[in-house]
């Protein structure tokens, strides 16, 4: 079987086999992860056991933190990735959404984020009488500096260092695994193509003489 | 359970075959392509790729990004179902060692989720030129030509090279390297590493004769299964086109409990439980074949005791079980801060090996005997869980757009912009090496422990010696030698507290040679043809009958080994011997 054969096998339509052929000459693949559906749970899906699909659908529902602690962890993720000229903030990616279930599917994240949120509420609470929440974007922002450069954190501040790391990871993970975060990121990929090397101008950038180097 | 009792047919199949990974798919399709009418039993639940692949799925599919699960250990989009340990399937360990046992129950077995990595052992992996182990009681001019035959059947890329102990194959294009690894290539080259093109089972180009496979459209989701079937796992390469003959019949969700015999020692059958209904299953057969797994068809092997076998079957010898070795592997990593802002395009590529290094210092006096291969790998991959992880480690290192030092870490637009400078930056190498196959080191029936179908369990004795360790040393040094030639960061390298990043045995998932072959009836449990010393109509065809790796992942050679034997069983029926 050739690869447009194969291709309209799995039901990817003729237009995408165009580009795929279209592709190997050219390196701007037009991309369409925008288009593509989130996941419909309700459908059984053949790549799903049907424990995992249960099991999906019993963490999605369960929730682990509460709204104090939901919207403080929506004013750090937004403080950590913040909507700019080019795409929008942790929030618009659903980020605070994601933590909450992976907190559900990977428990020893519990600790360490809740401990964590407590440990920054009550810095904040003895720094400005007010939770981290609830001060000031300004105060907010003083007290993330003091956690969110490990090399130069204060002895004293190691705990939120430790959380803020972990929450700064989870927050790149939420983002960038979204439609928003591909488009961000440039990523063109996941896409029926043809492989044909490093593209000849980015060979001449890095200084190779040939595909194979 | 007063109802219990055992199902019975009388139907007697030619041949009655466990497991339906790459040993035992491919004995059922030799056989069954030949006219034979074979039963395969598999543990776990029917797969085809081509139905039940998460292949281009986007990571916002998966509430968990594509992150492993318990049921899933290499990520929410990987093919196989399974890991390193399985609900109500447990096993133990002695002398305080450690053993982890990767077991992936499901139509094709652990093909699912390998890196198609696919080499040929050498001459000298047959036959040693130091003498420390065993040798085969075959040569790689015997087994070459079912090698070719794989080739040929499933399909493989990579380039000539004429090296000594890595034989060339019949090769279809390999794919070229991604810009991370052309960085690599050079790297390794002023290191004095050799890197040549990668051998995996993916087709880069139409297999000639086959309507059945689709060419590769280099998404890079081998792990995920291919629906075109275009690259090689048992379930679409073997097990289905089998099926199709009308020859084979596959019992899923049947898990072995013991090969039946009759009074003479001969095998009968297998017995077997079915998941489905827990009930209790025996079927016939005029040969039994095991492909179960390395470790799980030796200790099918040890529970079938009878009279005739009291130490279990095919073990007079009491080798079965013994001789257990995995390859050694520590990897190392880094960044090239010459990717920094690089420009995007799809770089995807295959999901196997770009390039890889063979073992470049043959019979070289080191520390340790033999070597190891290096995988490597990096490029603008797809953003999963984990994406960029610890960017702390990294953007305090080198200047910033406006040629500043930049604090660790950091918050907001400026993080946000590291993310997009250092996106696909990233380059990791792994050494996969010979470890020497031990008496001592072993998996055994645990006495006191059963598994949820009453079947007792194995137990592991396994003990890393002084040769594998001095080996992960030379393989961080190199690693950081590479990546220093490349002008990248590299990761702290792994030193003498963690045996220098050697994994623990059985983490590499290539474990073999517990159902050694071997001319000395006493020193082995099968022949040369992996046919039972003690039991002539029972086979062994998966890596069990192994008797010392090389560097090399052993698919390709289970693939040759169990061709090989099925052509021997064909033969040995014409001649009415089985």
């Amino acid at each position: 079987m050739n690869r447009r054969d194969s291709l309209k096998a799995i039901g990817i339509g003729t237009v995408s086999t165009g580009l795929l052929l279209a592709a190997s000459c050219k390196t701007d693949v037009k991309k369409t992860t925008e288009d593509t559906a989130p996941a419909d749970t309700t459908v059984a899906d053949p790549s799903r056991k049907p424990d995992e699909i249960l099991r999906d659908k019993k963490l999605s529902a369960e929730k682990f933190f509460n709204d104090h602690e939901m919207a403080t962890i929506t004013v750090l993720v937004d403080i950590i990735i913040p909507k700019d000229d080019k795409s929008g903030s942790a929030s618009d990616a659903k980020v605070p959404e994601f933590i909450e279930f992976i907190v559900n599917d990977m428990p020893d994240n519990q600790t360490p984020l809740r401990g964590g949120l407590r440990w920054l509420d009550m810095q904040c609470l003895h720094r400005y009488s007010n939770t981290f929440r609830e001060s000031s974007p300004q105060q907010q922002l003083e007290m993330v500096t003091d956690i969110a450069y490990p090399a130069k954190a204060k002895p004293d501040m190691l705990p939120g260092v430790s959380f803020f790391n972990r929450l700064r990871d989870l927050t790149a993970t939420g983002f960038f695994t979204t439609p928003i975060g591909f488009k961000d990121l440039g990523y063109v990929g996941n896409t029926p193509n043809m492989w044909t090397g490093v593209p000849a101008d980015v060979l001449k950038e890095h200084g190779f003489g040939s595909v194979w180097g | 359970m007063s109802d219990l009792q055992i199902k019975k047919t009388s139907t007697i199949y030619d041949a009655v075959i466990v497991g339906s990974g790459a040993g035992g798919g491919m004995a059922g399709y030799v056989l069954a392509n030949a006219g034979l009418k074979v039963l395969m039993l598999e543990a776990g639940p029917f797969f085809d790729p081509k139905v039940n692949s998460s292949q281009l799925k986007n990571p916002w599919e998966s509430p968990r990004r594509g992150a492993g699960t318990d049921t899933r250990n290499f990520g929410d989009f990987d093919a196989a179902f399974g890991g390193w340990d399985l609900d109500g399937e447990p096993y133990t360990h002695k002398d305080g060692t450690d053993f982890s046992w990767f077991r992936s129950r499901m139509l094709g077995g652990r093909t699912n989720h390998w890196g198609r990595i696919s080499l040929r052992m050498g001459p000298y992996d047959f036959k040693s030129r130091d003498g420390l182990t065993a040798d085969w009681p075959i040569t790689y001019d015997d087994v070459k030509p079912f090698y070719d035959k794989v080739d040929r059947l499933i399909g493989i890329y990579g380039t000539v090279e004429g090296l000594e102990n890595e034989p060339d194959g019949i090769y279809l294009a390999p794919p070229p390297p991604r810009l991370n690894e052309l960085y690599i290539k050079k790297g390794a080259k002023k290191a004095g590493v050799t890197v040549i093109a990668g051998r995996g089972s993916i087709l880069t180009q139409a297999l000639p004769n086959n309507k059945d496979r689709g060419a590769c459209f280099y998404c890079g989701q081998c792990n995920r299964s291919c629906k075109v079937y275009g690259d090689f796992s048992s379930s679409s390469c073997l097990v289905i086109p089998a099926i199709k003959t009308g020859n084979l019949t596959v019992i899923a969700n049947a898990m072995a409990r013991e090969v039946i015999t009759d009074k003479n020692g001969l095998a009968t059958g297998v017995s077997y439980i079915n998941k489905a209904d827990m009930q209790e299953y025996q079927v016939n057969g005029k040969i039994v074949i095991l492909g179960a797994s390395a470790c799980e068809s030796a200790r099918l092997l040890l529970n079938s005791k009878s009279s005739a076998h009291p130490a279990g079957i095919a073990n007079s010898s009491g080798v079965v079980g013994k001789y257990l070795h995995d390859s050694t592997g520590s990897s190392s990593g880094g960044w090239l801060p010459q990717l920094l802002d690089r420009k995007r395009y799809n770089e995807d590529g295959v999901g196997s090996v770009h390039i890889y290094s063979p073992w470049w210092l043959g019979n070289k006096k080191l520390d340790f005997p033999r070597g190891y291969h290096i995988e490597y790998g990096g490029g603008l991959h797809m953003p999963g869980y984990g994406f960029m992880g610890g960017i702390q480690g990294m953007n305090g290192k080198v200047a910033g757009r406006d040629g500043k030092m930049k604090d660790a870490g950091g918050f907001g637009a400026g993080l946000k912009d590291d993310y997009r400078r250092f996106y696909g930056v990233g380059i990791g190498m792994s050494g996969r090496g010979t470890a020497l196959a031990r008496e001592d080191n072993y998996c055994e029936i645990d006495p006191d422990v059963v598994d949820k179908f009453g079947i007792p369990v194995l137990r592991f004795r396994y003990k890393w010696a002084a040769e594998e360790i001095n080996q992960a040393k030379h393989m961080q040094d190199t690693f950081q030698e590479i990546m220093h030639e490349m002008g990248a960061i590299a990761d702290a390298p792994e030193g003498k507290e963690t045996n220098y990043g050697l994994e623990g045995p059985g983490v590499i998932i290539h474990e073999v040679g517990t159902v050694r072959m071997g001319d000395d009836p006493k020193k082995s449990a099968l022949n040369k043809y992996c046919q039972a010393h003690d039991c002539n109509n029972l086979f062994v065809v998966d890596a069990a009958p192994f008797v010392q790796q090389g560097d090399k992942n052993a698919t390709w050679t289970i693939l040759a080994l169990s061709m090989r034997t099925a052509e021997y069983i064909l033969a040995q029926r014409k001649k009415l011997n089985v």
